[in-house]
C-alpha cells in the first residue's frame, strides 16, 4: 500500500487518476480506517488530504454562503460560530456522528462520500440545498449533495475525482434548519432514522422549505411533497399532519438489524415533525 | 491443616478503607499488558477460518494450497488436535467447540486454522484453504428446537431426568426441577393468579479485549501459554487435557484481563494456538476479531419461560410455578438448571416448582455471564410480582417484604438460609429518599429484586517477607474488579501492617497449587481467606524467629499490632520486635520467613440485591431514557468500599444494555446478524445515568471478616426493574428482552388499538 500527502487539489486528483488498483482519499479516516481495519477494503493507494490547505478552512464565501473544506473535522465545525448561526442543524448534524472521540477526526465530505443511507450530514444538506465541489482529471465542477450518493456506498464520483468542500448558499433572514435522528444509543450509532428541515419564513409563515430523510431508502432523500405540505402555513396541525403523512408516504426502507419497516417509517413522521418545529422555532416563528 | 473460617467480629483498622489499587496507574497510562501485548522471538500469527453455515456436515477440507502458500508455516484442522483417550465428556465437547469435528455447528464455528509470517499471509492462507460443506436444517430458537419436528442437532443426546426415559433422541439435554410443597394446593389457595409468558433474547458479555493469547510448545513437548482468562491454572488443566500433555509440562500465566464477566472461564481459541504452535514449532500469536468473539465466544442463553404465581388478598405467596427454557449453544450445559436453582430463591414459598430445560441449539456454545442463568429468570419471577402485587393493591416493596425468605427458612433449592440480606435490602429501599423522588410525564419508576449464590472452592496463597519488612502476596485469582486492593489491606490487616507495605502478586501455575476459576464471586472471598491464613501461618513463624532471637520459649510470644510482644513478667524488658527488626534477621534464624496456604474456601454467602429505577419513555418513538438508578446490595462486608460499588455499578450497567438494546440477532439462514459492537446495542457512557449504590453489610459467617461475593448479584434485578418502571410509566407491559425501542412503540401501539 502507498501513502500520499500530497498539498494541491490537482496532485491528489492526479494520484488517484493515475492509480491502476484500489485508491482511497482520505479525510479522517474514521469510515476508511476501519474498513481496512476490519480486511473489508485493501487499498493500493491512500491520498491523505489533510495538508492541502484549501481543505482544512471554513470559509464565509462572496456571496455570503459557506465553504466547508473536505477536511474540516466536525469538532472545526462545531466551534465555527457564523456557521453555528446560520445552519444550526447541519452543524448539529456533523455533531452526531461518532462520538467526542470521532469528532476530532470526521469530515462533513467523509460522511456524504461514505454514501451510507444513514450519513446524519446528508439529509440535512440536501434540506440546505448544498453542493458541493468536486475536482478531477477533467477540472472542477459543482453538484448538489443530494446526487453524489447513488446507492448504499456508491457514489457518482468518477474515478480521479475528489471532492474538495461542501458549498452553503447564503442564508436570507428569518431562516432556520434542525436535524433529528433517531438512535437507540445517544452516541456511537448508526441512524435508524434522519430527518432535516430547512425553511425560511415570511411575515411568520413558512414561504420556503426543503425536507430531507435519512436511512428509509438506499440514499437520503428530498421529500417534495411533506415541503409543500408546510408551505404557507405556521405549523398548525393540519400542516404538520400532512408533512408526517407524505414523509411516511416517502420511505422506502428496509428490514434488518437495526429497525423494522414499519418502526421506521412511523419514527420518520415523528422526526420530521419534531425538527420543522425546531427549524421554525429557531427562524423566530411563533405558532 | 484445619483453618478457622468462622466469623469473628473483630474491629479493623484498614479493612474497609479507600486505598489506591495498585495497578491503577499502569492500566491508565497503557502500561498494562493485556493478553495481546506479549511476543516472543520468531512468533507466528494465528488465525481461524470459521463456518459461515448454521449447521453443516464437512464433507472434506483441502489444506494444501494453504500449506503450500510462502510464509505459511503451520495449518491445523481437527486432525491435529485428536481427542486423547479417556477425556471427559465436557472437555470433548470444549475441544470439538474449539475446532469443528466432521459438522460446523454454528455460524463461526471454527473448522481450520493457519500460523503463518505475518497478518497478511495468515489471512490469504484462510482463502486458500477448501471446505466442502453439506448445509444441515438448522435451529436457533428455543422453543422451535423442542418442536417433534425440529432438526436434531445431536444424535446421542437423550433427555435426562424425565420418566419414561425417551427412546429418540432430541435437543433437549436435561429437564431439572427443584422446589416445595404441593402447587396444586398451593393454588387453589389463592385468591389471585398471574400467569405471563417471557422471552430474552442471548446477550455477549461484552468485555473490551478480545480473547488473545501466546502459545510456545517447544520440541520436547513441553509449554507456556500467556493469556487473558479468569482462571489460569483451569486453563492449564483442561488445554493440557485436551492436547494429551502433562499438566505440569505447560505454564500457563494470565495476563491483565480486559474484562471476562464469566467469558473468559471457558477455553476458545488457546487449544488451537497451542495446537498451531506444537505443528509449527513455533510460538504462536492468536487474537480474535471482535466479530469472532460475538460469532463464537461467550454468549448468555436465549430462553423462553412461563411463570405463574399466586396469593392471598392479604398478600402472601401461596404458590409458584415456574417452566424455563434455556438456550445451550451448540453444546449442553447447565443453564437451565441454574435458572430453577435462582428463581425463587428471594421468597418464601410454600408450594413451589422450578422446572427447567436445557436445549441444545446452532448457535455458540453458551459460557457464564455474571450471574449466569439468573437475570433471565428474574426478569419473569419479578414483573410477575409487579403484576401480582398490582392485582391485590399491595405496594410492591410491601409485597416482597412481606413474602421474602429469611433466616432459618428453606430455600426453595435446597440449603437452609443462614443470616440473609433479601429483607433488609428491601427494608432499604423503602427507606430510600429515590422512592419518593417526583416523577415527570411518560416516566416510571421500578424496583426489583436478585439473587446470586456466590462460591469458594480450591484456593492457594503465598506470603513471603522481605529482608526490609516488605510483604508479597501471591494469588491465584485472576484481578478483575480491584482484587489485588482488597487483598493487600486483608494481609496488611491480619499483619498488623500498612497497606503500601505490601504487594499483592498474581502467580502463574508454576508458583502456586492449583487454583479454581476467578467465577462465582469468589476472587475476594476464597482469595482473601487463603490470604488471612497464610498471614496467620507467616505469623507463627514470626513468633518462632522473634523467640528465637529473644531466646524466650515461643509460647511467650504474642503477636500484637504488627510486633512481636514477649508476654509475662519474665520477659518485661524486652523491647517489641516489629515485622521489620525480625526480617532483617531472618537470614541468620533460619532463612526467608514465609506463610502459605491451600484451603477448599468453604463457606461461601448467598447474595442478594434490589434494585430502584426511574426511566422515561418517549412515546412517539419508544425510546427509553434510565433517569436515576440505585443498587441496594448486602456484601457481608466491603473490604475496599470502591471496588464493591465498581461492581454493584457495573452489573447494573450490563443489566440496563440487556434490558433495553442488547441482543443476538439471527438471519433465517441462522447467520448471526450483527456481530460488531456497532449492532449490537450496549450501553456507552452517556446512556447511562449515574448509579447510586448502597452497601449493606450483614456479615457472611462462614469468612473470617464476614466477607460475601459481590460480584455477580447486581446484574440480575435491572431486567425486571426496567421493566416494572416502563410499566409505570406508559403502560405497557413487556414480556420480551430487550425492550428495544421497537418493541416497545408496538407495545404501545397495540395498547392503544385494545383501548379503542
Amino acid at each position: 500500500m502507498r501513502y500520499e500527502s500530497p498539498t494541491t487539489t490537482s496532485e491528489a486528483a492526479t494520484l488517484l487518476a493515475g492509480e491502476s488498483g484500489e485508491a482511497f482519499v482520505l479525510a479522517g479516516g474514521t469510515d476508511l480506517l476501519v474498513r481496512m481495519k476490519n480486511m473489508m477494503v485493501e487499498p493500493e493507494l491512500v491520498v491523505d488530504v489533510k495538508r492541502i490547505p484549501t481543505m482544512r478552512s471554513i470559509e464565509i464565501t462572496d456571496d455570503g454562503g459557506f465553504r466547508i473544506g473536505a477536511a474540516v473535522p466536525g469538532v472545526e465545525v462545531g466551534e465555527h460560530e457564523a456557521l453555528g448561526r446560520a445552519w444550526p442543524g447541519i452543524v448539529e448534524a456533523a455533531g452526531l456522528i461518532g462520538s467526542d472521540q470521532i469528532q476530532g477526526r470526521c469530515t462533513i465530505v467523509g460522511n456524504v462520500c461514505n454514501a451510507s443511507p444513514a450519513a446524519d450530514t446528508t439529509p440535512a444538506l440536501i434540506a440546505a440545498d448544498a453542493q458541493v465541489e468536486i475536482i478531477g482529471p477533467k477540472g472542477q465542477r459543482t453538484i448538489p449533495v443530494a446526487k453524489v450518493a447513488t446507492g448504499p456506498g456508491q457514489t457518482s464520483l468518477t474515478k480521479g475525482e475528489l471532492v474538495e468542500a461542501i458549498l452553503l448558499p447564503p442564508r436570507p433572514a428569518n431562516s432556520g434548519d434542525a436535524y433529528l435522528r433517531f438512535t437507540p444509543r445517544t452516541e456511537m450509532d448508526i441512524a435508524v432514522v434522519g430527518a432535516a428541515v430547512s425553511l425560511t419564513l415570511k411575515d411568520g409563515v413558512v414561504s420556503k422549505a426543503r425536507v430531507a430523510l435519512g436511512a428509509v431508502a438506499p440514499t437520503a432523500i428530498e421529500v417534495e411533497p411533506a415541503a409543500a405540505a408546510i408551505v404557507g402555513s405556521k405549523l398548525d396541525d393540519g400542516a404538520l399532519d400532512a408533512l408526517v403523512k407524505a414523509c411516511r408516504a416517502a420511505c422506502k426502507p428496509i428490514d434488518d438489524r437495526r429497525g423494522t419497516i414499519e418502526y421506521r417509517t412511523e419514527v420518520a413522521g415523528v422526526l420530521a415533525k419534531r425538527a420543522a418545529l425546531i427549524a421554525f422555532e429557531r427562524a423566530g416563528g411563533i405558532q | 491443616m484445619k483453618h478457622d473460617n468462622s466469623y469473628t467480629g473483630q474491629d479493623f483498622k484498614v479493612i474497609g478503607t479507600r486505598v489506591k489499587r495498585p495497578d491503577g496507574i499502569d492500566k491508565v497510562t497503557g502500561r498494562a499488558r493485556y493478553g495481546a501485548d506479549a511476543s516472543l522471538p520468531g512468533q507466528l500469527v494465528g488465525r481461524i477460518l470459521r463456518s459461515p453455515h448454521a449447521h453443516a456436515r464437512i464433507k472434506s477440507i483441502d489444506i494444501s494450497k494453504a500449506e503450500a502458500l510462502q510464509g505459511v508455516k503451520a495449518v491445523v484442522t481437527a486432525d491435529d488436535m485428536p481427542v486423547p483417550q479417556g477425556l471427559p465428556g465436557d472437555l470433548a465437547h470444549m475441544l470439538e467447540n474449539s475446532m469443528a469435528r466432521g459438522r460446523a455447528l454454528y455460524d463461526g464455528h471454527a473448522v481450520a486454522a493457519v500460523a503463518a509470517i505475518d497478518a497478511k499471509t495468515a489471512r490469504k492462507a484462510l482463502q486458500l484453504i477448501e471446505v466442502d460443506y453439506e448445509p444441515l436444517p438448522h435451529v436457533t430458537d428455543v422453543d422451535a428446537a423442542m418442536q417433534p419436528d425440529a432438526p436434531v442437532i445431536h444424535d446421542w443426546i437423550y433427555t435426562s431426568g424425565v420418566d419414561p426415559k425417551p427412546e429418540k433422541p432430541s435437543n433437549v439435554v436435561q429437564r431439572t426441577e427443584f422446589g416445595l410443597g404441593d402447587i396444586d394446593a398451593g393454588f387453589a389457595e389463592a385468591d389471585v393468579v398471574v400467569e405471563r409468558s417471557y422471552k430474552t433474547e442471548a446477550t455477549h458479555q461484552g468485555y473490551i479485549e478480545p480473547h488473545a493469547c501466546l502459545a510456545n510448545i517447544r520440541p520436547d513437548g513441553s509449554g507456556e501459554l500467556w493469556v487473558t482468562t479468569q482462571g489460569p491454572f483451569v486453563y492449564r488443566n483442561v488445554c493440557a487435557q485436551m492436547l494429551g500433555m502433562d499438566i505440569a509440562k505447560l505454564k500457563v500465566t494470565s495476563s491483565e484481563i480486559g474484562g471476562g464477566f464469566g467469558g473468559k472461564t471457558h477455553v476458545w481459541g488457546e487449544p488451537v494456538a497451542l495446537a498451531l504452535s506444537r505443528k509449527a514449532n513455533r510460538p504462536v500469536k492468536l487474537v480474535m476479531t471482535r466479530d469472532e468473539v460475538f460469532r463464537a465466544s461467550g454468549p448468555t442463553s436465549s430462553t423462553s419461560m412461563d411463570i405463574k404465581l399466586g396469593a392471598t388478598r392479604d398478600g402472601k405467596l401461596v404458590a409458584a410455578r415456574a417452566e424455563m427454557r434455556y438456550g445451550n449453544g451448540a453444546f449442553p450445559g447447565i443453564w437451565g438448571m441454574l435458572s430453577c436453582m435462582t428463581s425463587f430463591a428471594c421468597y418464601e414459598i410454600a408450594n413451589c416448582k422450578a422446572i427447567g430445560y436445557d436445549v441444545v441449539l446452532n448457535r455458540p456454545k453458551v459460557a457464564a455471564y455474571r450471574a449466569p442463568s439468573a437475570p433471565m429468570a428474574a426478569f419473569g419471577v419479578e414483573s410477575a410480582m409487579d403484576e401480582l402485587a398490582a392485582a391485590i393493591s399491595m405496594d410492591p416493596v410491601e409485597f416482597r417484604l412481606k413474602n421474602a425468605s429469611r433466616e432459618g427458612g428453606q430455600s426453595h433449592y435446597g440449603p437452609v438460609w443462614g443470616p440473609i440480606g433479601i429483607r433488609a435490602t428491601l427494608e432499604a429501599v423503602r427507606d430510600h429518599p429515590h422512592m419518593k423522588a417526583p416523577l415527570g410525564p411518560n416516566q416510571g419508576r421500578g424496583m426489583a429484586c436478585g439473587f446470586w449464590f456466590n462460591i469458594g472452592g480450591q484456593t492457594c496463597s503465598d506470603l513471603n517477607v522481605g529482608i526490609d519488612g516488605t510483604v508479597t502476596l501471591t494469588v491465584g485469582t485472576v484481578d478483575v474488579g480491584g482484587s489485588r486492593a482488597s487483598l493487600g489491606l486483608i494481609a496488611a490487616e491480619e499483619l498488623g501492617i500498612a497497606y503500601e507495605q505490601v504487594s499483592v502478586n498474581i502467580g502463574d501455575t508454576g508458583s502456586l497449587g492449583h487454583n479454581d476459576m476467578t467465577e462465582g464471586s469468589r476472587g475476594t472471598f476464597s482469595s482473601g481467606m487463603a490470604a488471612i491464613f497464610a498471614a496467620r501461618n507467616t505469623i507463627e513463624v514470626l513468633r518462632e524467629r522473634a523467640a528465637k532471637m529473644w531466646g524466650i520459649p515461643v509460647e511467650d510470644v504474642t503477636w500484637e499490632a504488627g510486633q512481636a510482644v514477649a508476654k509475662g513478667s519474665a520477659h518485661g524488658n524486652l523491647k517489641p520486635l516489629t515485622l521489620k527488626d525480625i526480617a532483617a534477621k531472618s537470614p541468620k534464624t533460619g532463612g526467608p520467613i514465609a506463610g502459605h496456604n491451600e484451603v477448599v474456601a468453604d463457606g461461601a454467602g448467598v447474595s442478594f440485591a434490589s434494585h430502584i429505577c426511574d426511566i422515561e419513555v418517549d412515546p412517539e418513538t419508544g425510546a427509553t431514557k434510565v433517569l436515576r438508578y440505585t443498587v441496594v446490595q448486602d456484601a457481608g462486608k466491603a473490604i475496599h468500599p470502591d471496588y464493591v460499588e465498581g461492581q454493584f455499578q457495573g452489573g447494573a450497567a450490563q443489566g440496563i444494555g440487556w434490558a433495553l438494546n442488547e441482543e443476538y440477532i439471527y438471519g433465517k439462514d441462522g447467520r448471526l446478524q450483527n456481530p460488531g459492537f456497532l449492532d449490537y446495542r450496549m450501553p456507552v457512557c452517556s446512556d447511562l445515568p449515574f448509579i447510586d449504590t448502597k452497601i449493606l453489610e450483614i456479615p457472611n459467617p462462614g469468612h473470617p471478616y464476614g466477607v460475601r461475593g459481590v460480584g455477580e448479584t447486581s446484574i440480575v434485578p435491572p431486567l425486571a426493574a426496567i421493566g416494572n418502571a416502563l410499566s409505570n410509566a406508559v403502560g405497557v407491559r413487556m414480556h420480551h428482552v430487550p425492550m428495544s425501542p421497537p418493541r416497545i412503540l408496538k407495545a404501545l401501539r397495540e395498547a392503544e388499538r385494545e383501548a379503542c
